[in-house]
């Protein structure tokens, strides 16, 4: 197995080493880099925004790029967080506590290079966790039948949902919200057309780069007009011979590199608990560990080093799930898949065996990216740290024409440019009532197909609904029980414990100011 | 009493969930439901009206019983209706002037508006961003990227 395993490893680099694979690469990782420490810009639209350009480029280039900006723009916002004390998104909240101290005390430098190596470690670890693990779970997913693909996909939806931030039962809310989103158009069986209102346009169904757009683009710009401050640049002057950490700061961050590596793949075999989780763990495990923990908050290299490392870990190891069974954690991931499915390309366990250039080919080029990312992180600081301040005021604007030209370019209909107006206003009216968007798009995503298998379940049981929890179809019913846990748990935590829920909230709070810093 | 209920957020929350709920259920039926074996069109978006409507009395429920949060509001402490309106009303100028005039005027207009949501934005800077992002989004969608939206144009 580890000989196929290297021999598909050999081939892939074959696919990502190709010069133009090469180059979509590249460009990924700089503009993901690049967009990731603008602040006010976090992944999510930073994918959006690029995924209508990468309708021109065949699926593995489209793949490879979309994929960099990801990790490219996870880079980004931990120099944003380092350097500025803002949380340009949530998993590097927790670097904040102590990289920001480490600034201000003159090490900021140090704290990058350190996040770098981190971070490069912790992704390596996910990327052959990948590769070991994905062909295995493929080899059991093959031998699903509709009933079991039907509960992982609840189960994946239920973890999505309850696992992410805010109230799960809002959560749950809104993945349903996004169910319905996918339902919008014809039926596939009679080709009926289902709340379309009528409307023509509407027919093919909600356009996947309106409804991203329209809820991490329109509805995040809306929230977060006048509401950043300037930042303030006074530790911002960072050179390229300032990342080399000291020898004392290197021999401390090793073994929290790996505990958080270690955190980050754990958490990353969750389904639903994302980089965010991994990356909070890790920290904490740091403080519990650490000889010093008092200490924690006033600049630690571990406190750094840590989290970190666990949060690209976990972000490389969200891709088994949606690679592999074709089933996205998180909202990143769903849009990834999005992409695919535009490329004609179908998700699903078949994935790597009928496009094993894709597949081998992203996992190639994850370590050429990363290693594109450090050699050009470590001469490009100062541009970056230039990038840090450029003021909303002109990013926003500039942000929503690449909105309207993206959507408008996909299909070159104006109509859809309306959508993403709608769905931007309606997005904004949600998080008012503090709804967290993100699993909409779970939901979305997951709909046709979920329907679809679910319809299918139906029809070979002859209509017998309990047909996911015989024991015949033992799988489903270890993913139906699963489902249960995570509802008796999250009840169990609500109604049993309120010191645990206090905590909870605080916790909530924390991410919630923080997701209000994340524009 | 009645008066607290209504400054809970989650009151709206819930109610607004449980109103898309019902109506998705009640408009689901207009399609053929069909049986539990042979599913109609309308047998799923019922289903997940009714689990929509349900979750949506939940929090409804929720927020009755739970005390009002202190700082619970629906709006934000600072209202950006110029904000608001402007970045509404760029992308929609967009459309209305792409459509007519061509990429060019649509692509100033739509920054243009937009960046005078900002509250410090003025007339000029504005003109100067409008003009530099048309500038290079010319460059990039209509000469790179090829994208067949003409520069100019008049009518359709």
């Amino acid at each position: 197995m580890v000989t196929t395993a290297l021999t598909d490893l050999w081939y892939g680099f074959g696919v990502a080493l190709e010069p133009h694979n090469i180059m979509w690469c590249f460009l990924g990782v700089l503009v993901g880099n690049m967009v990731g420490v603008l602040p006010g810009m976090g992944p999510l639209a930073t994918i959006s925004i690029l995924l209508p350009l990468t309708f021109g480029i065949p699926p593995v280039g489209a793949i490879l790029m979309l994929a960099g900006v990801f990790y490219g723009s996870q880079y980004g916002g931990a120099i944003c967080s380092i350097l500025l004390n803002l949380p340009c998104h949530p998993p590097h909240a927790v670097t904040c506590l102590d990289g920001f101290p480490l600034t201000q005390q003159g090490r900021g430098g140090a704290a990058l290079g350190i996040t770098v190596i981190s971070s490069f470690i912790g992704a390596s670890w996910g990327i052959t966790e990948m590769i070991f693990l994905a062909p295995v779970l493929v080899s059991v997913a093959l031998k699903f039948g509709p009933a079991e693909i039907c509960s992982l996909m609840l189960l994946g939806l239920l973890a999505g949902s309850t696992l992410a931030r805010g109230s799960p039962l809002k959560g749950v809310a809104m993945t349903v919200l996004g169910l319905l989103i996918g339902i919008v158009g014809s039926d596939i069986e009679t080709g009926t057309p289902r709340f379309t209102f009528g409307i023509p346009n509407l027919f093919d169904g909600v356009e996947i780069v309106a409804l991203a757009l329209g809820l991490f683009g329109i509805a995040e710009f809306m929230k977060s007009v006048n509401q950043l401050s300037t930042v303030d640049t006074k530790y911002t002057n960072i050179s390229f011979k300032d990342l080399r950490p000291t020898r004392d700061e290197m021999r401390r961050s090793w073994p929290a590199m790996f505990r958080g590596t270690l955190v980050g793949s754990l958490c990353s075999l969750i389904p639903g608990t994302g980089p965010t989780i991994a990356s909070f763990i890790a920290y904490a495990t740091e403080k519990k560990i650490s000889k010093t923990p008092e200490k924690f908050g006033t600049g630690m290299v571990e406190g750094v080093a840590g989290p970190e490392a666990s949060t690209h870990s976990s972000v490389q190891g969200d891709f088994i799930p949606t690679m592999s069974l074709g089933i996205p954690g998180d909202a990143v991931m769903a849009l990834i898949l999005g992409a695919l499915m535009i490329q004609g390309i179908v998700p699903g366990p078949q994935l790597i065996s009928e496009h094993p250039d894709i597949f081998w080919g992203l996992i190639a080029s994850f370590w050429i990216g990363n290693i594109i990312l450090v050699v050009l992180n470590v001469p490009m600081i100062g541009i970056w740290v230039k990038l840090l301040t450029i003021p909303y005021k002109y990013l926003y604007p500039s942000a929503l024409f690449f909105v309207c030209i993206g959507v408008y370019s996909t299909n070159n209909d104006m109509f859809q440019v309306g959508e993403t107006i709608i769905i931007g206003l309606a997005g904004y009216l949600l998080l008012l009532l503090d709804f967290h968007p993100a699993p909409i798009l779970l939901g979305f995503v997951l709909g046709p197909r979920f329907e679809e298998n679910f319809r299918r379940a139906m029809l070979i049981s002859r209509g017998d609904i309990f047909v996911f929890v015989k024991p015949e179809h033992w799988i489903s019913l270890i993913f139906i029980v699963l489902c249960c846990v995570l509802i008796l748990a999250q009840l169990y935590v609500r109604l049993r414990k309120p010191k645990a829920l206090a905590q909870e909230l605080e916790m909530n709070a924390e991410t919630n100011a923080i997701a209000q810093a994340e524009p | 009493m009645f008066e607290t209920q209504l400054k809970k957020r989650d009151f709206y929350a819930g109610g607004l969930m449980t109103l898309i709920g019902a109506a998705v259920t009640l408009d689901s039926t207009t399609y053929d439901v069909g049986t539990m074996t042979h599913m109609g069109p309308g047998m799923f978006p019922l289903i997940l009206g009714i689990v929509l409507t349900f979750i949506g009395v939940l929090i409804f429920g929720a927020a009755l019983a739970t005390p009002l949060g202190s700082d619970e509001r629906i709006l934000p402490e600072k209202r950006e209706w110029r904000g608001w309106f402007c970045i509404l009303a760029g992308p929609t100028l967009f459309i209305i002037f792409g459509e007519f005039l061509g990429m060019a005027p649509a692509t100033f207009v739509c920054v243009f508006v937009s960046a005078l949501g900002d509250r410090t934005a003025t007339l000029k800077g504005s003109a100067i961003l409008a003009a530099a992002v048309t500038f290079f989004g010319v460059l990039l969608f209509s000469y790179v990227l090829q994208l067949p939206f003409p520069i100019f144009r008049w009518g359709n």
